[in-house]
């Protein structure tokens, strides 16, 4: 059976309807389990101390008065979880982010922990934790912990990516650069430039649920975590890493997810619950209230971005460059590194160059959020462009496509692109109604465009048939978005059953082979993938099983619409075989009927959405109401468009949220001052328009169905499309996200100040 | 002889090269003596490489063969959310 992943214009009769969601009646009467839904016999409440101090070295804990409490059976502190990483630095971060070691890095950074026979108790318990600390110098600010005046926080981070290597050590631990052609020559060349600088400010995931788990590890090693996870075999992976347990002997369920975002792709509290279970000999169940989830798990970045563009008059991008400063919380990541390569990724450019700089400071460690760090350089670049185009007297859609990237297009991050969808999202962006619509006073009507690379990785799925002839899906990846629906879809379209005939399982990490977790919109592109190469696994042993019981040759015996059909004159009189029948008789046939697949799905095609969204802004108070906002994205193919118009409003509502309100805000004291949903305002329905979608499918050539991953593009826009809507609504250029009421009063004043 | 293009944070290692010339069949190959001529780059193979051959990128599956003439860049890991 072929496991060519090659696209294949193959015809659906399943795939691309629009059925019930499978998991919406759990969903809605409250019988969906998530991380906080499970409770194990004599179980303990697990709890946290978290250091107040943004930067502090911890002289010494002193536990000794909380252990004596009665009902306190456990406290872990890092001595209780030694270092056994073996030198794998990113690890080794993640074990110190987990508990602090002889330093806390941030406001909020695990220091102990405590588990009890209930919460209250275990709250005491905590307050009787008596650290001494050595308050540090802090830093919060990304520009601030470049300066060379600024406060250290590792005295062996010297850059990398820069040579000669630097002897002093600094906050800037990563360099990094990419492009082509001559940028300076490029900028002789330009008749109008455009520059300048733009900051973005911290921002959460916003995931309703917070960090849950319920964690039991027995004396003879063997432990089992119930958690809220977009990937449970990475957090087996990571727990059994960290605490030195067999990969084989700690099984990992996961529970429904009430969003992640990135934010649930690797461990923050998980460890510190195995840890006190493996310390009390009891289960302990570990919730992270949402202060906590706020102070101590991973937003995204703060940004630092300047950004110069040069045309010629006649609307051609001459030279473009940007350098982009990215916080990573007190760690090296890759963030800046991946706003250098998306930054101008949607342009056709002779002349490019981006750096980035991955910068630490006293803040949480960052985690991926939904196309990590690809919204905040659109915002950026896509400011510029706009401001460049209304320079050049040209409408900003017919500039960006002038110069929008193509099939054959050197893209700005190296490689060269194959079919693209840039320039049929900007068309249908043309030509949307949405474009035309008049607007009033103190309206404004903006655009941008975004990018995301989308990816696969390690993806293991079992089919099995039942002996009624239904047919059960495990999958390994976590459903965040509706991925059990596209799942079952291509199981129905493969096997040629109804829907209703399919469920698709989330397996625990013992039945079911390695997956990665579920981020990079890799959901239902690699399982996606893997569950046809199962259904076309399974179907060979069901064209087997009619073989053998109509006595003829397997060739003779092929499957459509569900049955096994014979062909040929001598076979003319055999009746179809349904999968009811095959499956009623497997026992006599050979046994149960399964088909499977293990499969590295990379070739995730590259995505590019196009938004327009019009703004009203009062200048009096300088509160932006969104009027109307559409999404234009190419999809590859939309296996539940219902779901893929899900993923595109989604990510367009929390880019509306990151652009106009949510923001860390820290004080001077380097403490957050804002750790709950009622100071941090993300969108709710009454703050939105609905929003528009336009499904595109440009088939990429690298799955069977064209399936690219969705999503993650349709946050990358936002920043800059209500940007953009603001600046011409206000008649002033914002460079500051979110573009808070203050923030815009203060431009509107500025702008008539000059 | 395929060329391979290395990204900034990649360069140093390589005395500063865009690109460097390595005698390899697939992917496994080329990290293989990547490592071996270039022993600074080894760290960041640990850390994880992404390949981009021909503009398909491939972050897991070393066992990729270059064909003829490919276009080959070494690209940061990605991380999604």
């Amino acid at each position: 059976m072929s496991m060519d992943t090659s696209f294949t214009n193959q015809k659906f009769k399943s795939v691309g309807t629009r059925p019930l969601r499978p998991d919406g009646i759990d969903k809605v009467t409250g019988r969906a389990k998530y991380g906080a839904d499970a409770n194990a016999p004599g179980q303990l409440i697990g709890r946290i101390l978290r250091s107040p101090h943004p930067h502090a070295r911890i002289r010494k804990i002193d536990a000794s008065k909380a252990e004596k409490l009665p009902g306190v059976k456990a406290v872990v502190t890092a001595a209780d979880m030694p270092d056994l990483t073996d030198g794998d630095k990113s690890m080794f971060d993640v074990l110190e982010n987990c508990m602090a070691r002889t330093t806390a890095f941030y406001d909020g950074h695990a220091v102990a922990a405590v588990a009890a026979i209930d919460a209250k108790t275990a709250r005491e318990a905590l307050k009787l934790i008596k650290i001494d600390y050595e308050i540090l110098p802090h830093v919060t600010d990304v520009d601030e912990a470049m300066k060379p005046s600024a406060p250290v926080l590792h005295s062996k981070m010297f850059t990398e990516g820069v040579e000669p290597k630097p002897n002093k050590a600094s906050n800037i631990a990563k360099r990094t650069e990419f492009g082509h052609g001559d940028v300076g020559a490029g900028f002789q060349e330009a008749e109008v430039v455009v520059s300048r600088s733009f900051k973005t400010e911290q921002t959460h995931q916003g995931y309703i649920e917070p960090h849950a788990c319920l964690a039991s590890v027995g004396p003879d090693g063997h432990g089992e975590l119930w958690v809220c996870t977009q990937g449970h075999f990475v957090y087996r992976n990571q727990c059994a890493q960290l605490l030195g347990m067999d990969v084989s002997k700690l099984r990992v369920t996961a529970s429904e997810i009430g969003g992640g975002f990135g934010g649930k792709t690797h461990v923050w509290c998980e460890p510190v619950a195995l840890a006190l279970s493996r310390k009390a000999n009891r289960p302990v169940k570990l919730v992270m209230t949402r202060e906590e989830v706020f102070r101590a798990s991973g937003p995204t970045n703060a940004t630092s971005i300047d950004v110069k563009i040069g045309a010629r008059k006649d609307g051609t991008i001459v030279a473009a460059e940007a350098t982009l400063r990215y916080s990573g919380g007190p760690y090296l990541g890759a963030w800046a590194e991946l706003g250098a390569m998306t930054s101008f990724a949607c342009y056709d450019l002779a002349n490019v160059k981006t750096v980035g700089y991955e910068v630490v400071v006293n803040r949480p460690k960052t985690a991926a959020y939904r196309a990590p760090s690809a919204p905040m350089a659109a915002f950026a670049v896509e400011s510029v462009v706009d401001e460049l185009a209304h320079k050049l007297g040209m409408d900003p859609v017919e500039f960006r496509l002038k110069n929008a990237a193509r099939e054959g297009t050197k893209s700005s991050y190296g490689p060269v692109y194959g079919p693209i969808g840039i320039g049929p999202t900007l068309e249908a962006a043309k030509n949307h109604p949405h474009m035309q619509a008049p607007l009033g006073k103190n309206q404004g009507r903006g655009m941008a465009c975004g990018f995301w690379f989308n990816f696969g990785g390690q993806t293991c799925t079992d089919i099995n048939i039942g002996i009624d002839g239904t047919v059960t899906v495990t999958v390994g990846t976590i459903d965040v978005g509706g991925s059990r629906a596209s799942l079952t879809l291509i199981a129905a379209e493969e096997l040629g059953v109804p829907y209703e005939q399919v469920k698709v399982v989330i397996g625990d990490t013992g039945t079911i082979g390695h997956n990665d977790m579920t981020d990079g919109s890799r959901g239902t592109f690699s399982s996606g993938m893997a569950t046809v190469f199962a259904a076309r696994n399974a179907i060979k042993i069901l064209r087997e099983r009619a073989s053998k019981t109509w006595d003829i040759p397997l060739d003779d015996v092929v499957w459509e619409d569900g049955q096994a059909k014979a062909i040929g004159e001598s076979h003319g009189n055999l009746a179809p075989m349904s999968l009811k029948e095959i499956a009623a008789a497997a026992g006599n046939t050979g046994g149960p009927i399964a088909g499977h697949n293990e499969i590295v799905a990379d070739g995730a095609g590259v995505s590019f959405a196009t938004h327009i969204c019009d703004v009203e802004v009062d200048p009096e108070t300088g509160k932006t109401n969104i009027l109307r906002y559409t999404v234009i994205q190419d999809a590859g193919k939309a296996v539940h468009p219902t779901y893929v118009e899900g993923q595109y409003q989604g990510g367009a509502a929390q880019g509306i949220g990151w652009a106009l309100n949510e923001e860390y805000i820290y004080g001077k004291d380097g403490r957050l001052q804002n750790a709950g949903f009622l100071d941090y305002r993300i969108p709710v329905c009454s703050d939105l328009p609905f929003i528009d979608t336009v499904i595109l499918e440009i088939p990429n050539p690298n799955h069977p169905y064209g399936v690219r991953g969705v999503g993650e593009t349709s946050i990358v826009p936002p920043l800059a499309a209500v940007g953009n809507a603001v600046s011409n609504a206000a008649g002033v250029r914002m460079t500051h996200v979110p573009m808070s009421p203050p923030r815009i009063l203060k431009a509107i004043d500025g702008a008539r100040t000059n | 002889m395929p060329e391979i293009h290395l990204w900034g944070a990649l360069r140093p290692a390589a005395g500063g090269a865009s690109s460097v010339e390595i005698e390899a069949a697939d992917i496994r190959e080329m990290f293989r003596k990547l490592g071996e001529q270039y022993p600074g780059m080894e760290p960041h193979i640990a850390r994880g490489i992404a390949v981009s051959i021909n503009g398909k990128i491939f972050r897991d599956s070393w066992d990729e063969k270059f064909p003829a003439g490919a276009e080959i860049y070494l690209l940061p890991r990605i991380q999604g959310g």
